[in-house]
């Protein structure tokens, strides 16, 4: 551990460290059972929604498309079992809404032929007719879409904009997020499927330099990837230490290269940067060696009170509730589910929610944990400032999304903010302090936008004006 | 001696200074029109932006204006009422356009005993962060949040969350139709209708919900299930089921309240008759060709439960309703995901809305 911690680095500003309860950590993933049932909702990533290509009766296999792109920025969907189509209905998905979703009727278990299913490990020197090109094109097809839980799309993220120039790739297994180890099982279980990924990943975007982000909490996988790594020259692992949010893009560049991202609308690529998760990596690999969609993940189903929590591999479109019921079902008492982590995890409202690409973790908290302090009045104690990873004022932000000065609010910079929650974890007056952020961000995007919206058309009509003329 | 110099040379610099401040004065004149300023002085100087002009001065602006083109239609003052407007159009010499006066109504009945709690929320206690994590703590996505943004948007009190069905109640005395709530709401559950005669004699569809009529029941006892059973019932064409969800256009509609009564919901809701309605099947409605009129001296109490707890003979007509259910189904109405649509399309949609 001790060589680990030598030339550890870690994000500038803020951070705080929740507990770790990584439970999970050592238990080996199994394969969850099929469920009877897949939902599969057509917004699984950011973006527009997916359009069906199925009907309702269509029969389907493992990695048949059922919906294609609904644009340039959106991604296709694929069945995750073979069977039968029931209907294109709506369900509930992790927003909390009722959303357009694909219902399928699970028959057996039959692949679609185009998909290598053999163990051998595809090598990227084996393949020379694999071009950045071709390279992005099949993670497009796939379905790839970043796992971390953004679900960005991978192949725009693939496909810089021409003003900036990628140096390099950097591949999150940091995993700060408190409980989850679906990412840490994955380096465990795949690393050398990961390390081909990373070098897809360098090829599409031309870079030679690539780093994988581990925090020091993970010395195992730490070491293992180390000595895999040496057989690829220009990977380089480096250890973290443990801090959350690390795992926010803009945090890990700064804590692998040093670099700091400017103020949105800068991406990392702006600083030559292209982040991807490991997870992304391994479906990168999958997609373009094996040509094998992305219907499948690793999902941690964790909690203190849970009989036997564990990792899992799932299809997607599972529900939370056989999940749960796997791992010796809902514990007694008040329980709060979360599709993520605790710090970032989205309470959902039913166990009928579907496992989907961006789903890494099914969270339960039982009881005290599940429930919210009450809010007291603000002792100006600043540890929200010193806390934030963006270098903001949280108790500003909040205070003028409360009182609706959208204005100061734009000035003080809340679309900068990245809704890590580190402000309301540390506050010890328990004040809903991102709820009120999260509020005004909204708000103050949509002015922005609008703004732009307004400029633009204004441009327009002076442009066709003096053609007119 | 001494003392006249400075005299002189201040007096000659003042004398300089006010010709100058005179010329400019009479050079750069602001010539505003007078009557800017006595219309402002009638209206209520509340600022409530209801007319949908930014403050009172910015609406005095819109009928000067409107007063050159020689008529004021389409203006209206929806806190000071018809005797501003009155008062308005003197000052312009114009005659005054009489409008229906408005009131808010809140779409949705869901209280504690018609919508059980599925979950429990304890984030920030605003409708609109609720409304951002989902669909609240029931399993209806379009009805009230209960948490009140409409009474802090009210201006003149005239909105209350009731406690024991958790609903807001509109006080249509005190309601001057600003427009306030229905900004505030995320749900877009609050309209603006026509107040009404007598004692503000108002009929409308109190729920927004667009599921599917099975799945809407689920999770609201008192739901609309879009089983078209007022549609059909109505004479005039102003009951019509779009997007799973019953409306009742308040131009088209006579008041004859038969809509009411064939309702297997209980969905739609009466203000100000004097008599609550009679239950009636849709069958014995049907043939009849004219209205049956109630009449009586009885008041329905205000909004809410009042005619739930009176009218529990339902059993009869959810037979009914089972039949129907299924016809509703076919017909494939569209479903409108408008709570999770974009905030600028909605906020556009929602000005449509107001203006029609």
């Amino acid at each position: 551990m001790s060589l680990f911690c030598k030339n550890t680095s870690t994000f500038k500003k803020g951070g705080v460290h929740p507990d770790e309860n990584k439970i999970t950590s050592e238990i080996a993933t199994r394969a969850a059972a099929l469920p009877k049932q897949v939902v599969l909702p057509l917004s699984q990533h950011i973006g527009a929604p997916a359009k069906p290509v199925v009907q309702k009766g269509d029969k389907v296999k493992v990695g048949t498309l059922i919906a294609e792109a609904g644009g340039f920025v959106s991604a296709p969907i694929f069945s995750s079992v073979s069977g039968t189509v029931v209907k294109v209905d709506t369900a509930w998905d992790a927003s909390g809404y009722k959303r357009p979703a694909i219902y399928i009727d699970v028959e057996g278990d039959v692949w679609e032929d185009s998909i290598d299913r053999s163990e051998k490990l595809e090598k990227l020197s084996d393949h020379p007719e694999l071009t950045s090109e071709e390279i992005v094109n099949r993670v497009r097809a796939n379905g790839v879409v970043g796992m971390g839980g953004a679900c960005f799309p991978t192949s725009i993220k693939l496909t810089p904009p021409p003003t900036a120039k990628a140096t390099c790739v950097i591949i999150n297994g940091v995993e700060c997020e408190p409980y989850i180890t679906a990412d840490y099982r994955l380096m465990m279980e795949h690393p050398d499927e990961i390390l081909v990924g990373v070098e897809l990943l360098m090829k599409a975007v031309n870079v030679n330099e690539g780093y994988i982000g581990i925090e020091t909490n993970k010395p195992k996988a730490i070491a293992l990837l180390e000595n895999k790594a040496k057989a690829y020259s220009n990977i380089k692992i480096v250890p973290l230490d443990c801090k959350y949010p690390q795992g926010g893009e803009k945090q890990l560049v700064d804590a692998v290269i040093h670099r700091e991202v400017p103020a949105p609308p800068a991406i990392p690529v702006n600083v030559g940067a292209v982040v991807q998760n490991v997870g992304t990596a391994y479906a990168v690999y999958q997609a373009v060696m094996k040509n094998k969609p992305l219907f499948e993940r690793y999902v941690t189903v964790t909690g203190k009170q849970l009989h036997a929590p564990g990792n899992f591999l799932v299809r997607m479109g599972t529900p939370f509730s056989q999940l749960i019921e796997a791992c010796g079902g809902l514990p007694e008492g008040d329980n709060k589910i979360l599709a993520g982590g605790p710090m970032m995890g989205k309470a959902v409202t039913t166990t009928d929610v579907t496992v989907v690409k961006g789903t890494n973790s099914v969270t339960v908290l039982t009881n005290t944990d599940a429930k919210r302090k009450e809010a007291q009045n603000c002792i100006r104690c600043g540890k929200c400032v010193s806390a934030c990873p963006m270098g903001l004022e949280p108790y500003l932000l909040a205070q003028l999304s409360s009182l609706k000065d959208w204005e100061r609010a734009e000035k003080e910079d809340i679309p900068s903010c990245i809704e890590c929650g580190s402000c309301q974890f540390t506050c010890p007056a328990h004040r809903p302090l991102l709820d009120n952020i999260r509020m005004g961000k909204g708000t103050v995007m949509g002015i922005i936008r609008e703004r732009a919206a307004a400029a633009k058309a204004a441009a327009d009509a002076a442009k066709a004006k003096e053609e007119k003329k | 001696m001494y003392i006249l110099i400075p005299v002189a040379v201040l007096g000659v610099i003042g004398l300089v200074a006010a010709l100058i401040l005179f010329f400019c004065s009479k050079k750069f004149a602001v010539k505003e029109d007078p009557r800017l300023g006595q219309v402002g002085e009638v209206l209520p100087q509340a600022n409530c932006g209801g007319c949908g002009y930014p403050g009172c001065s910015g609406f005095a602006a819109a009928c000067v204006k409107a007063a050159e083109k020689g008529s004021l239609e389409g203006l209206n003052c929806p806190t000071g009422g018809a005797a501003v407007m009155g008062q308005v159009s003197e000052i312009l010499g114009l005659n005054a356009v009489a409008s229906d006066p408005k009131v808010a109504v809140v779409r949705c009945n869901g209280s504690c005993e018609n919508r059980p709690r599925t979950v429990a929320y304890d984030g920030m206690k605003t409708c609109k962060a609720m409304n951002a994590c989902g669909a609240g703590e029931t399993g209806c996505q379009f009805g009230c949040l209960g948490c009140g943004d409409c009474v802090v948007a009210c201006q003149f009190d005239a909105i209350h969350i009731n406690k024991e069905t958790g609903l807001p109640e509109v006080d249509g005395d005190k309601c001057v139709a600003c427009g306030a709530c229905v900004k505030a709401c995320p749900r877009m559950i609050i309209e603006l209708r026509k107040k009404g005669k007598g004692k503000g004699m108002r009929l409308w569809v109190q729920c927004v919900n667009k599921e599917k009529g099975a799945v809407a029941k689920k999770s609201c006892a008192a739901a609309c299930i879009a089983c078209g059973m007022c549609e059909k019932v109505c004479q005039f064409d102003a009951v019509h089921v779009v997007n799973n969800v019953a409306y009742i256009d308040p131009e088209k509609c006579k008041m004859c309240r038969k809509c009411e009564s064939v309702c297997p919901q209980n969905a739609i809701h009466s203000n100000g008759f004097p008599k609550p309605v009679e239950k009636k099947k849709l069958a014995d409605l049907l043939p009849k060709p004219k209205p049956t009129e109630t009449a009586g001296a009885e008041k329905t109490e205000g909004v809410g439960l009042a005619l739930n707890k009176e009218v529990k003979s339902k059993i009869e007509l959810e037979k009914t309703v089972q039949k129907e259910e299924p016809k509703a189904e076919k017909s494939k109405a569209k479903i409108d995901y408008s709570v999770t649509e974009d905030p600028i399309l909605r906020k556009i949609r929602m000005e449509n809305t107001q203006q029609s």
